[in-house]
């Protein structure tokens, strides 16, 4: 005890050390979580940089961001390697086969190899997987909220009730294959929708529910049971008290969970595959000559589009490109669709303070 | 204001000004044969009490001993716990029995307020707070509520204090502040009758001292039923007494005769601080 410098100084010992290591073990889990994410996204963000970025004005590949996939045709030409579009590709066949025709020269044989889906961009999807995205959140957050309050506010504890819990965490666990092959049953076979986005709208609307309930009825028990005492006491009804005492000081658990389930949603293949998505369509949704057409008919989405560039044709430097900047964009749009609802969130946040 | 009374050996005095006051009371509280349970415990046992109207009468006994219980029957707070059953006999107010088949409890509470024994003013502005009672109720006009509201704090003794402040949130009060806020929201209902539960237990003594100087006051208006674990406080605010133990009435008489000469043992026992 004599070589301790004061009467408070720590006393080596094994627990000591022992507290140490945990520490580090903790640390040293965490950093290795944020290396893998980190990775994740470099990757990701350092090969699609590549395709959606661009050197010259105006930095951004719009051609991508802002037409439909078109196939790729690469050749030698002038003694260079061309790579162009496919509507590119026939006006230059085209003009230099008029050139060649004035100039009485046979025309000019091309020898092409094609790439199916590695030119032009991915505007469709962009549109479809956004479009999807707002209609299925929606739906789910509507049905969500509304099975939350009646769970937590109006039910009786009682059999029943343990039930409905038990069904809606078990919805959490399927598979999201098995709710695309329940949205291709029922939504797209039984109910005659068709591939459509509205079947896929209820099919991710239904695979994100029991998160939106599971943490609605999170944010609703959070609210203190004195607002709710007080409310009834001065005479309110039920459900003033819950619309104008509960329900806006548990918005921003409630927006959360819409922020996990925006980028469930936005991801999904499986769900999609068989209700909602195409490999390729001609037509972007508003182009339509009803009003109930918009409903009805199927939309490309960037996770299919991801899916089908890399299964479904064969792999090349053209076809990773592709992939790559699609799963760029992705993200980007992930982000900012989240984004929104995390400034909506912290707005209802400091509005609703207590 | 108290001129304490000719010392006796119980240990609460009740100050001289707590008097019955002049002329008759009036029934207005009629509980009859009354059986309360929780599930299948029973938490009240034929419980026969007449509360009279525009007098404060307070509930005391030990922890456990069902006045709060009581209290909330009054204003039907407790259908909103599961399980509650009244086996036997009616609480009638005004003559109504207030568990009847065709008695929207909405109603009831409009006509019985509360005020509950941890202050629970919203999160909302100081003004929302009073006019919440009266916008459910349908009412919009501005100049009515900037009324209200004015009339409210006045009669809960907030209004100087707050009167430059009515769009801060209530929870920017002091404890006390808040208790009187929620007072306040209550009277701008104006209910017949004010239910207190212990409305003092979470504040300092002078905290304490202005809401009971409040209680003074409101007395004139409204008819008070206060639950309270001091007796002191309710020698000082309280007309009428009503001394539970074990979920039974055990006595119920003037402030005065039940502090000063309890005639059943066991009150004599309670409130000369041998148990409870």
């Amino acid at each position: 005890m004599s070589d301790l410098p004061h009467i408070f100084a720590t006393k080596p010992s094994r627990g000591r050390s022992l507290e140490k290591g945990t520490f580090w073990v903790f640390r040293l889990a965490t950093y290795l979580v944020l290396a893998c994410g980190l990775f994740v996204f470099g990757d990701i963000f350092v090969k699609g940089a590549g395709t959606v970025f661009q050197t010259s004005f105006p930095f951004v590949n719009t051609t991508f961001l802002t037409h439909s996939p078109e196939s790729l045709y690469v050749f030698e030409y002038d003694g260079k390697k061309q790579e162009m579009g496919d509507t590119e590709f026939r006006a230059f066949r085209e003009g230099e086969e008029t050139k060649a025709k004035i100039a009485g020269k046979p025309a000019p044989k091309f020898n092409t190899e094609s790439y199916v889906y590695s030119a032009g961009g991915i505007w469709p999807c962009i549109v479809g997987t956004v479009l999807l995205v707002v209609g299925s959140m929606t739906i789910a957050l509507v049905l969500g909220v509304s099975s939350a309050i009646y769970l937590n506010e109006y039910a009786r504890d009682g059999a029943f009730v343990r039930f409905v819990r038990l069904a809606i965490l078990n919805l959490a666990g399927v598979p999201s294959i098995v709710f695309g092959l329940f949205g291709l049953a029922m939504f797209v076979l039984a109910l005659k929708w068709n591939v459509s986005l509205i079947a896929g709208w209820f099919t991710l609307a239904f695979m994100v529910l029991p998160v939106v309930i599971t943490a609605s009825e999170e944010a609703l028990k959070a609210v203190p049971k004195g607002f709710r005492e007080g409310s009834l006491a001065l005479g309110a009804t039920k459900w003033q008290t819950i619309r104008s005492n509960v329900v806006p000081y548990a918005l921003p658990g409630i927006l959360t969970s819409s922020i996990l389930g925006i980028a469930r949603v936005a991801g999904e293949t499986a769900p999609i595959m068989f209700t909602a998505a195409y490999v390729v369509r001609d037509k972007l949704p508003w182009d339509v000559d009803k009003v109930s057409d918009f409903f009805f008919q199927g939309v490309m989405a960037l996770p299919y589009h991801i899916y089908v560039v890399s299964s479904k044709i064969p792999q090349n430097e053209y076809t990773e490109r592709v992939q790559y900047g699609t799963a760029f964009v992705f993200l980007l749009i992930v982000g900012l669709i989240a984004a929104t609802s995390i400034v909506l969130r912290n707005k209802l946040r400091s509005s609703y303070k207590w | 204001m108290e001129t304490p009374a000719a010392p006796t050996k119980f240990s609460v005095t009740v100050p001289a000004s707590t008097t019955a006051k002049t002329g008759t009371a009036t029934t207005l509280i009629n509980i009859e044969n009354f059986d309360f349970y929780y599930g299948a415990k029973q938490a009240l046992f034929d419980i026969n009490l007449k509360l009279d109207d525009k007098r404060v009468t307070a509930f005391i006994g030990p922890s456990g001993c069902g006045k709060s219980t009581l209290l909330r029957c009054l204003n039907r707070m407790n259908d909103l716990i599961d399980g509650t059953k009244i086996k036997r006999g009616n609480i009638s107010i005004r003559d109504v029995d207030i568990y009847g088949r065709d008695v929207d409890s909405i109603e009831l509470r409009k006509r019985v307020g509360m005020v509950f024994q941890k202050s629970n003013p919203f999160p909302k502005s100081i003004y929302e707070n009073i006019t919440y009672g009266l916008r459910i109720q349908g009412v919009s006009n501005k100049a009515r509520l900037d009324e209200v509201v004015e009339k409210s704090l006045r009669g809960a003794a907030l209004w100087d204090e707050v009167k430059d402040r009515l769009h801060e949130s209530g929870l920017s009060l002091s404890g006390g502040q808040q208790q009187r806020l929620c007072i306040a929201r209550t009277i701008a209902v104006e209910p017949e009758i004010i239910l207190m539960d212990e409305p003092c237990s979470a504040l300092d003594p002078i905290a304490t001292a202005k809401v009971e100087e409040l209680i003074h006051e409101l007395k004139k208006q409204f008819t008070i039923i206060i639950v309270t674990h001091s007796m002191q406080q309710a020698a000082r605010c309280s007309d009428k007494t009503a001394f539970f133990y074990m979920g039974k009435l055990i006595e119920y008489d003037d402030t005065r005769t039940i502090f000063m000469n309890p005639g059943n043992p066991q009150t004599e026992a309670y409130v000369s601080g041998r148990f409870g």
